[in-house]
């Protein structure tokens, strides 16, 4: 593996699925530009040159171009610029929906953004700041929050990056193609050493990212944590398994559709489980009562993790799911999550209740105004 | 290239010499006299982000943070970035040759409410107190971007005072704009229909358009960034129930159409100068006047293309990106009409045109790196690195500086009634076009191989292209000090301009230089199309 720092570099190193096809679209992009601004160039040049001033030149008759042949010239040299890059934004747009959509079967890591490091954290238990370990060839994905302000998780060898926000989850997915170490930088501005937040990727072949997880960090894995983090804060007391207890079942019930409420309904993914930790009474699931209390403050943001990770691995016992756990096919809400929130707005009571709908757009509206009891 | 003025223009009245002593300029009402203070200010300004830029350059000629600590270093990018966007770039061409030139080309005394105009020199003084008191007092570290949640709740500098800045600042574009658009609508002389009006007019009305409908959504954000960091009320930051992506949306809601506001006027000089220099017409007239209402209109569609990476829906990115790629096509079509303008013409290179031309090809690779940015797949990657820095220099720098030096190298005989040095005017218009390339096309470079935007140090196997760019710039300085003193030279040393010294159309030309104060003895009546150069007089020397 190579680690010595490079004095100079021309072009970044190609190390993920993306790089190829980010290069492709980049040469093509490079080609048109190129043939364009030489093209403006020689126009200008050579028109300079033969028309220049020349002594006794009188003054040149203008140009009828309100002709046929101008506006053809016009309608030339609008329509052929915008059909190349329509090809450009088809060509981005095709790679940005390979992005956007990680794989079923993804290596879960998660991220978590604090000025001015990165925490990670991988399901078996070990964790690291500012290093990521992964395996060549096998679709990782990221699931990142913050815990402050903006950050980006930004990878050049792989050639895909995605900002990092506090309340929030966002995902970003590779597969790396070539064993070795490449740069982590934070891309978005995030105060005095922004340009600290840096790190490395270490991509290992399967054996050495065994041996490497092996060597962990001594704790269980962090489904295992969550578990007794879920029995300690009491919540196996509620959400009991065969589905009949006060509060909804939490079996095989994540990345379905959770109907609530007030008629709408919402995807129970990771910012959906955060928010209704912290936040039970933004959304409530249809035929529970609103009796939840939040825990904000009495978990950490690794706790947090761990949980939602534990109720990730909840199978599905006795088969019971229920009609309206119905897989919903939109996988591009993972990149998106809910907003949380406000806090302040939080409905105390059912006559405050129209208030509790969050700040920014989400599919559900107003969530809280349903249940007026 | 001077045609001999009669003995009595040098002692005849002008707007310059009408009335004495400082008092009678800062009460002026004079569209031309608000317009010299504006430019000197303006000026200021841009020396001021120019030396920040340069304290930029110095420490990045070294991968280590040596030079400056890196809260100061976070402070001078930003410092730079709101001098130069919000008090020069954005006034400048308008404030200043816009003030000056809208009048006298459509035939009148002064804009429609001159008191207005006076006040809105004051306000943007207000505005540009404001920042410069946030600079004496310590600075402030958000970026000229702002974005929150750190600018709310995590920065420690001054960002309330330099979000009022740039607040109180808005009133004055906004006030211009609606000058503008009064102005030209009611105060056209006789015979000056729309289409008869120089493209310049046409340029600073689309301008006027964006800076009424968008500087009031700036001002809004900036007041809601305010109130969050001050009272704590939650609009931006999770902490308080807020979302930090509205911040975004709003403030790219203005600051995209703004990118408008600094290129569109730009574009009107281009071409003026243009057609004035291959004594032509402008090819396709009416293309290049709809086109920059199509930008008006359009470039308030596209603000999402900041956001494609920041948690935003890949199906908003769709629309943001595709309609990012039909505005980009109303600039290819006046690019394609300047050349065109430039056939069979009489081509001559005098200065302004020498810095019109470095326009052209420095917005065409601004323009073209713009469309491979607004590419999804390749925006994931470019976004925030380098690759962004160098595209919107030379958009803005290589655009609407460029736009702004040719414009007031063309105009400067009429506003000042003197010719400055031909050669050292040439020399520089070679060296600002030199060394710009030398200092951001290797920032491209840089953004492909992955260094992210605002780093203060950076991996060393970027350093190569950092120490050209540095030495780029100090060949860009070089060539932008040149004019401020070979023009200043010129007010007293300077040749004495005839009236029209290029062999120019339009109405300013045909009126003394520099102009009285009522700008026209009497009203002129047009009679002809617009770029007539059969009317003109041969005035025009070969060489």
């Amino acid at each position: 593996m190579n680690m010595e720092p490079k004095s100079f570099q021309l072009f970044p190193e190609s190390a993920s699925n993306f790089a190829p096809s980010v290069d492709g679209l980049y040469l093509y992009m490079v080609l048109i530009s190129a043939f364009f601004s030489l093209l403006v160039a020689f126009l200008i040049i050579f028109f300079a040159v033969k028309y220049r001033n020349r002594p006794g030149a009188g003054v040149p008759k203008p140009i009828n171009d309100h002709s046929i042949g101008g506006m053809i010239l016009e309608i030339t040299w609008s329509v052929i610029p915008l059909g190349l890059s329509l090809v450009m934004f088809a060509w981005g747009a095709s790679i940005m929906f390979k992005e956007s959509r990680p794989p079923k079967d993804s290596l879960n890591i998660y991220v978590t953004g604090k000025r001015w490091m990165w925490k990670i954290q991988h399901l078996e238990g070990a964790r690291e700041i500012n290093e990521l370990h992964v395996p060549v060839n096998r679709d990782v994905r990221l699931t990142m929050t913050s815990e402050d302000v903006i950050h980006d998780f930004y990878v050049p060898a792989f050639r895909t990056k995605a900002d990092v926000l506090p309340g929030r989850f966002t995902t970003e997915w590779f597969r790396p193609t070539r064993i070795g170490a490449y740069h982590i930088f934070c891309a978005e501005y995030c105060g005095t050493k922004h340009s600290g937040m840096i790190g490395t990727v270490y991509v290992l072949s399967a054996e050495d990212y065994d041996k490497w997880l092996a060597q962990g960090s001594g704790e269980g894995s962090m489904a295992e944590e969550g578990e007794s983090l879920f029995r300690q804060l009491g919540c196996a007391n509620c959400h009991i398994k065969d589905g009949h207890g006060r509060a909804p079942n939490l079996y095989g019930a994540f990345g379905m559709k959770v109907d609530l409420a007030d008629g709408s309904s919402v995807r129970f993914d990771e910012s959906y489980t955060r928010e209704s930790i912290l936040y039970p009474q933004a959304k409530i699931v249809a035929g529970y009562d609103r009796i939840m209390p939040t825990f904000k403050g009495l978990i950490s943001d690794e706790g947090m993790l761990k949980l939602i990770e534990y109720i990730k691995s909840l199978g599905d016992p006795n088969g019971v799911i229920s009609e309206r756990n119905l897989p919903l096919e939109s996988p591009d809400l993972q990149k998106t999550g809910p907003m949380m929130p406000p806090a302040s707005e939080m409905p105390k009571a059912p006559a405050a209740a129209g208030k509790a709908a969050p700040a920014a757009g989400t599919a559900t509206g107003n969530q809280a105004t349903g249940r007026q009891q | 290239m001077i045609t001999a003025a009669p003995p009595s223009v040098q002692v005849a009245k002008s707007y310059l010499n009408a009335e004495t002593g400082i008092k009678s300029w800062l009460l002026t009402k004079d569209h031309k006299r608000i317009a010299v203070m504006y430019l000197i200010v303006v000026t200021a300004f841009f020396a001021l982000g120019g030396v920040f830029a340069g304290l930029i350059r110095l420490e990045l000629a070294t991968p280590a943070g040596d030079l400056m600590e890196s809260n100061q270093y976070n402070k001078v990018f930003t410092m730079h970035g709101v001098l130069m966007v919000f008090f020069f770039l954005i006034p400048s061409i308008p404030a200043t040759l816009g003030n000056f030139l809208i009048p006298m080309m459509i035939g009148a005394k002064d804009l429609a409410f001159p008191r207005i105009n006076l006040l809105s020199w004051y306000i943007y003084m207000l505005g540009g107190a404001f920042t410069l008191y946030v600079l004496l007092t310590g600075g402030v570290d958000t970026g000229w971007t702002f974005y929150t949640p750190f600018s709310s709740s995590y920065s420690n500098g001054y960002v309330v005072a330099a979000g009022l800045g740039i607040f109180i600042n808005g009133f004055s574009a906004i006030l211009t704009g609606l000058n503008f658009i009064v102005t030209i609508h009611r105060m056209r002389a006789p015979g000056l229909t729309w289409f008869r009006l120089p493209l310049f007019v046409w340029a600073h009305y689309a301008t006027s358009a964006i800076m009424i409908l968008g500087t009031p959504v700036i001002a809004v954000t900036l007041f809601l960034l305010v109130l969050e960091r001050g009272l704590h009320i939650g609009f931006f930051d999770p902490a308080y129930g807020g979302d930090p992506v509205l911040f975004q949306h709003l403030f790219w809601f203005y600051s995209h159409p703004a990118v408008y506001i600094m290129i569109l006027p730009s574009m009107g000089v281009i071409s003026e100068v243009i057609s004035t220099f291959s004594s032509k017409k402008p090819y396709g007239y009416t293309f290049i006047a709809f086109s920059s209402i199509a930008i008006a209109v359009f470039g308030f569609l596209v603000w999402g293309h900041h956001l494609f990476v920041a948690g935003q829906s890949i199906y908003a990115g769709l629309v943001f990106s595709v309609l990012s790629y039909i505005v980009a096509i109303p600039s290819a079509i006046k690019v394609f009409n300047w050349a065109a303008t430039m056939y069979k013409g009489r081509v001559r290179m005098e200065t302004p045109m020498l810095y019109a031309i470095g326009f052209i090809g420095l917005f065409t690779v601004g323009g073209l790196t713009g469309i491979v940015l607004a590419s999804l797949g390749m925006d994931v990657h470019l976004t925030d690195t380098y690759f962004v820095i160098a595209h919107f220099h030379y958009v803005m720098v290589g655009g609407a500086l460029l736009g702004y030096l040719s414009g007031l190298h063309f105009w400067w005989p009429k506003m000042f009634g003197r010719m400055y040095s031909d050669v050292w005017s040439k020399v520089s218009a070679v060296l600002v076009f030199a060394g710009f390339n030398l200092t951001f096309f290797p920032q491209f470079l840089l953004g492909y191989m992955g260094m992210p935007r605002r780093y203060h140090v950076y991996p060393p196997e970027f350093q190569v292209f950092n120490v050209l760019s540095s030495a780029g710039a100090s060949v860009l300085g070089l060539g932008l000090l040149l004019p401020a003193i070979y023009l200043t030279w010129s007010l007293k040393h300077g040749a004495i301009a005839s009236a029209n010294p290029w062999g120019a159309t339009g109405l300013e030309w045909q009126t003394s230089s520099p102009p009285i104060p009522e700008n026209f003895e009497v009203t002129p009546v047009v009679t002809t199309e617009a770029y007539d150069y059969s009317t003109v007089q041969e005035v025009v020397h070969v060489g």
